[in-house]
């Protein structure tokens, strides 16, 4: 009885994986950014960056003084808080833009749109293209699939920006640190493709990531106002955790030299 | 007879459950066809069929000489964009484009007409659903009548041959019903569309219909003109139309007998 229902699980997620795989390729294998059109383009760009923007501004500004206030208590020990503004940048540009945006653009941004899909499911208007031989999946799906592979990198970038000054606050307004050397070593230590490209490189991968997982759940949601209600809640928990565990996977490919 | 549309030893299932068996109809080219039945014996499944929406377990669904369940995607959007229209039960519009731009959807996405023309066409098929006042407003600031004319002139947009109706009179009050009866008896005639309309309304189905399909448990029980079936059909057919409460299709859900279940307790 256990088993068989453990069995039946892993079988309709394996499918649910399967339907996923052919969504992102008739999607995006057969769909360039422009395939609806370059002003939705950008209206799908707009549309999930302005949902975003306001908590990603102001959770990279906490997140910034926090690791301004941490980052002092550790390396005053040393003697070394003047590489404050070193740890601070490097922390952000590498690990937590990318993770802490993404984490965020998926609860903000990725639920609206599997809710913005599963309503047009349940109101038949994907149906409804279908049928006037419109393939709702360059149509709807493709250009949300850019607009997220687009607008996580800026984002990400954002909240970094943000939260070095957030460092900046508490380290040089509050705490005193030498501004010439907060900033000063900063830019000295910061590598433009260690540190930047690459930290892009990941949160490229995040958008794409938490975006297709959110245009799935909706696409695929049981067109009820329950189903979509599930599939909302699923796009949290599966994009949280696949951002996650991509992070090591690619912060090890990265380290590794590649 | 000559149809446009022809069902071949057509089987469909759901889960375990089989909805068609081996369903063969043909539908008349240019007439005006009501399928009806009871509630999920699978009306929306058959327009569903029909558009290529579902694929069938077996037989074959031939639409104005294609194999609808053959086709590449490729083929199959191609073959709805210029022969097909269906009008949803709810509808369908697009909810973040205005009534205008719902109208002019099918037509900017697949001509390249100059807008001057497009702004031309749309006004003409709102103006033949009596909308063409209301162009500027949002499908939420639409009664739930308007909102299915303004989505029958988005199916008639790109000039069907074939229209699809999924219970078109559902929902509506009197007025909105009469128009609509109206509309699709008009709109079938003065294009010479060859229509299908899914409805339980007997009374409304009667009045337009050329032919009637009745479908119950996965079978056409009854094929004919409207006339003919109520008077000629068998004991069941005559029972769906008249609205009888019991006849051959039981009152009763299948049960035990009565007297013991109340005696057993
Ligand atoms: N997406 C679906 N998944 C599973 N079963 C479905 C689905 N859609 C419809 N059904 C089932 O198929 C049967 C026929 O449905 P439908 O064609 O909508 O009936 P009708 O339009 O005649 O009321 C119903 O029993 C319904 O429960
Ligand atoms: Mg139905």
């Amino acid at each position: 009885m256990m088993v068989q229902r453990l069995g039946r699980r892993g079988v309709s997620a394996m499918q649910s994986m399967g339907r996923a795989a052919i969504l992102f390729y008739r999607s995006l294998l057969w769909g360039g950014p422009g395939s609806a059109g370059w002003r939705d383009l950008l209206q799908q760009i707009h549309a999930v960056g302005v949902r975003s923007l306001s908590i990603i501004i102001v959770a990279g500004f906490f997140v910034g003084m926090v690791l301004g206030l941490q980052g002092y208590t550790i390396l005053i020990d040393f003697g070394s808080e003047a590489a404050l503004g070193t740890m601070v940048s490097l922390t952000l540009l590498r690990e937590l833009g990318p993770v802490m945006t993404a984490l965020l653009f998926a609860g903000r941004a990725g639920s609206a749109l599997t809710a913005e899909i599963g309503l047009m499911k349940t109101t038949e208007q994907l149906s409804a293209m279908e049928m006037m031989g419109v393939d709702p999946l360059k149509r709807v799906i493709t250009p949300r699939l850019w607009a997220g592979m687009i607008a996580v990198p800026i984002l990400a970038l954002l909240f970094s920006t943000v939260g070095i000054w957030g460092g900046a606050f508490v380290a040089v307004d509050l705490l005193g640190i030498d501004e010439g050397a907060y900033w000063g070593n900063m830019q000295a230590s910061v590598e433009f493709y260690e540190d930047v490209v690459k930290g892009i490189v990941k949160s490229v991968v995040f958008g794409l990531v938490v975006t297709w997982i959110a245009v799935f759940q909706g696409y695929d949601s049981v067109p009820t106002s329950e189903g979509i209600g599930k599939a909302t809640t699923q796009t949290v928990v599966v994009s949280s955790l696949a951002v996650l565990g991509l992070d090591f996977v690619l912060t090890a490919i990265m380290l590794g030299g590649v | 007879m000559d149809p446009y549309i022809s069902i071949s030893e057509l089987s469909f299932r759901r889960g375990e459950r089989l909805i068609y068996d081996r369903l063969s109809v043909d539908f008349p080219r240019g007439k005006v066809t009501a399928i009806m039945g009871p509630s999920g014996t699978g009306k929306t499944t058959l327009l569903r069929l029909i558009g290529g929406q579902l694929k069938p377990d077996q037989g074959s669904v031939v639409v104005a000489g294609q194999r609808v369940n053959e086709l590449s995607r490729r083929q199959l959007f191609e073959l709805r964009r210029e022969k097909m229209g269906m009008l949803f039960q709810t509808g369908a519009l697009f909810t973040d484009l205005s009534v205008f731009d719902n109208v002019a959807f099918p037509l900017r996405t697949h001509t390249d007409l100059p807008e001057t023309m497009i702004r031309d066409l749309v006004l003409m098929k709102l103006e033949a659903v009596g909308l063409r006042g209301a162009r500027d407003l949002m499908p939420s600031e639409l009664s739930g009548g308007m909102a299915r004319r303004v989505a029958l002139a988005r199916s008639i947009a790109m000039d069907p041959e074939l229209m699809l109706y999924d219970e078109p009179f559902t929902g509506l009050d009197p007025i909105s019903m009469g128009m609509i009866v109206k509309l699709i008896r008009a709109l079938s005639e003065a294009l010479g569309l060859t229509s299908l309309l899914v409805s339980h309304d007997v009374e409304e189905s009667c009045s337009i219909a050329d032919y009637l399909c009745l479908v119950s448990d996965g079978r056409v029980i009854g094929f004919g003109p409207p006339d003919e079936l109520l008077h000629e059909g068998n004991d069941e057919v005559r029972q769906f139309l008249r609205g009888d409460p019991d006849g051959p299709v039981p009152f009763h859900y299948p049960a035990a007998d009565y007297r013991q279940e109340l005696l057993s307790s």
